[in-house]
């Protein structure tokens, strides 16, 4: 394409001026993006307020897009349901013998369980999402794993409370605005999550990697006792989650653990609920440094 | 009598009998598409890897490549702040990198001022592929190697997006510059 004319400045006092004006603008411009970026690095959360503004400004159009986004692909599996349907019929109905099977056996277990609690007197408190919202959205573009719920302080949603579908682990609050809030999804690279392998008591970090997978890093070194199909639960450590919520199935195994896929894919979900902290104290106490500890 | 020919008194725009620019859309297209494509990554899909291009940038260097001299070299400042507020790097990364992408455009454009689709393709796709690599480096997350293998096949797809976004905005340019009605 042709150059436009109003480089060549002419003669122009004026047209001088404005170019090179123009010019000390943008290195301005650019000095300025340095030194936020530089004081975000300090404190991530520095600008959150105007971050959590913006959001609760396009909320309402995002719940838009994400109602039709969901409803297009109820659409497509349903269409794709289609696609052998007689033979995929006979394997869900061999399924559902045996899945009724199994919950009359959890039913029982259940039961055992409630027992066994209150002969040792624990208190099962009852855990009641704080809300439930929709997955609006998230930085889909970024290297960084966030994404937003339609849920925010209004509702009563507090920075560090997990945030599940009917899955499994979504994510954690990590900033909260009147009427939206930002999670830390678990695949991000700085999410570290105390799990548990579900068939015994195998315990593990499950940490982000930035590219959809988790990594299951064994707490206690030795022969690895993991295998592929594993699933991994939360394990209540640290204080944020329930224990017992599923979080990863084990695809790959590794030197100190293993590579794991989410149970509950974010892409695939629709409504989260937003729970309260398990445990607040032993949250907060995780949290604290040992001098701040001692100086109390 | 021989009819004239109805669109001889028309151009690309439209008729010019009684028909004039709107300036509020001449001025508002190219920084409100922007906007919108800042927006576009944060509506489409909740994923749980990178994948979507940064539109925002595509839309910005489409307008800067397509549209030489429309936009001005401080552009990448304001625009950049808006999308800080959606793309969940740094605040301030947007800012930085749109600005210095602009700059650098501005410097290539002094050097070659005349240039074919390829080299400002060529342009975009550096300044896109560097684009996503620093967003890796200066994520604020410690850069591991498996995130830079997730971002291969973001930086493939924006890569390859880019001649589309330059003729979207062609587009919108040309429905910038549409000559309305104007009764006077």
């Amino acid at each position: 394409m042709a150059p436009p004319n109003q480089r060549r400045s002419s003669y122009s006092r004026r047209a001088q001026y404005n170019v090179f004006t123009g010019y000390i603008l943008a290195g301005l411009g650019a000095l300025v993006g340095a030194v936020l970026l530089g004081l975000s690095f300090f404190q991530p959360n520095l600008f959150g307020w105007a971050r959590s503004g913006a959001n609760d400004a396009v909320t309402p159009a995002a719940e838009t897009t994400a109602t039709v986004r969901s409803g297009t692909r109820s659409l497509w599996e349903s269409i794709t349901g289609y696609y052998r349907a007689g033979s995929k019929n006979a394997e869900l109905e061999r399924e559902m013998d045996i899945a009724r099977i199994r919950l009359a056996e959890a039913r029982a277990i259940e039961q055992e369980n409630r027992r066994l609690k209150a002969l040792i007197g624990l208190q099962d408190a009852s855990s009641k999402p704080v809300a439930l919202a929709r997955l609006i959205g998230s930085t889909a573009s970024s290297t960084r794993r966030f994404a937003y719920v339609g849920a925010g302080r209004s509702n009563g949603v507090k920075i560090g409370m997990p945030v599940r579908s009917p899955r499994g682990v979504v994510g954690r609050i990590l900033e909260v605005g009147a009427n939206s809030a930002r999670v830390l999804l678990l695949t991000d690279s700085e999410s570290v999550l105390p799990v548990r392998r579900a068939k015994d008591e195998v315990v593990a970090f499950a940490e982000g990697r930035g590219d959809g997978l988790l990594r299951i890093r064994l707490i206690n070194l030795g022969i690895n006792p993991l295998e592929p199909g594993d699933v991994f639960v939360t394990s209540g450590a640290g204080g944020y989650y329930r224990p017992g919520i599923a979080v990863a199935i084990l695809t790959e195994k590794t030197d100190d653990g293993g590579l794991a896929r989410l149970i509950s894919d974010p892409a695939a979900t629709d409504f989260v609920a937003i729970e309260p902290i398990f445990e607040p104290e032993a949250a907060i106490a995780v949290e604290t440094p040992i001098e701040r500890e001692l100086e109390n | 009598m021989e009819r004239m020919n109805p669109r001889s008194r028309s151009d690309a725009y439209g008729s010019r009998i009684n028909r004039s620019h709107s300036p509020s859309l001449a001025y508002s297209v190219p920084w409100l598409s922007i906007m919108l494509g800042s927006l576009f990554p944060l509506f489409l899909i909740a994923i749980a890897m990178p994948m979507v291009p940064p539109v925002g940038l595509l839309m910005l260097l489409g307008w800067r490549l397509v549209r030489p001299g429309l936009l001005p070299v401080w552009a990448g400042f304001p625009l950049g702040l808006f999308d800080d507020l959606f793309n969940g790097q740094p605040f301030g990364f947007a800012v930085l990198a749109w600005s210095l992408a602009l700059i650098a455009i501005e410097f290539i454009e002094l050097r070659f001022p005349w240039r074919s689709f390829w080299q400002d393709w060529f342009t975009a796709g550096i300044l896109l592929i560097g684009y996503l690599f620093s967003g890796w480096l200066l994520s604020g997350a410690t850069p591991t190697g498996s995130s830079l293998a997730a971002l291969g096949p973001q930086v493939v797809f924006t890569v390859l997006l880019f001649p589309l976004f330059a003729r979207f905005v062609a587009r919108l340019d040309q429905f910038r510059l549409t000559r309305r009605k104007r009764i006077a």
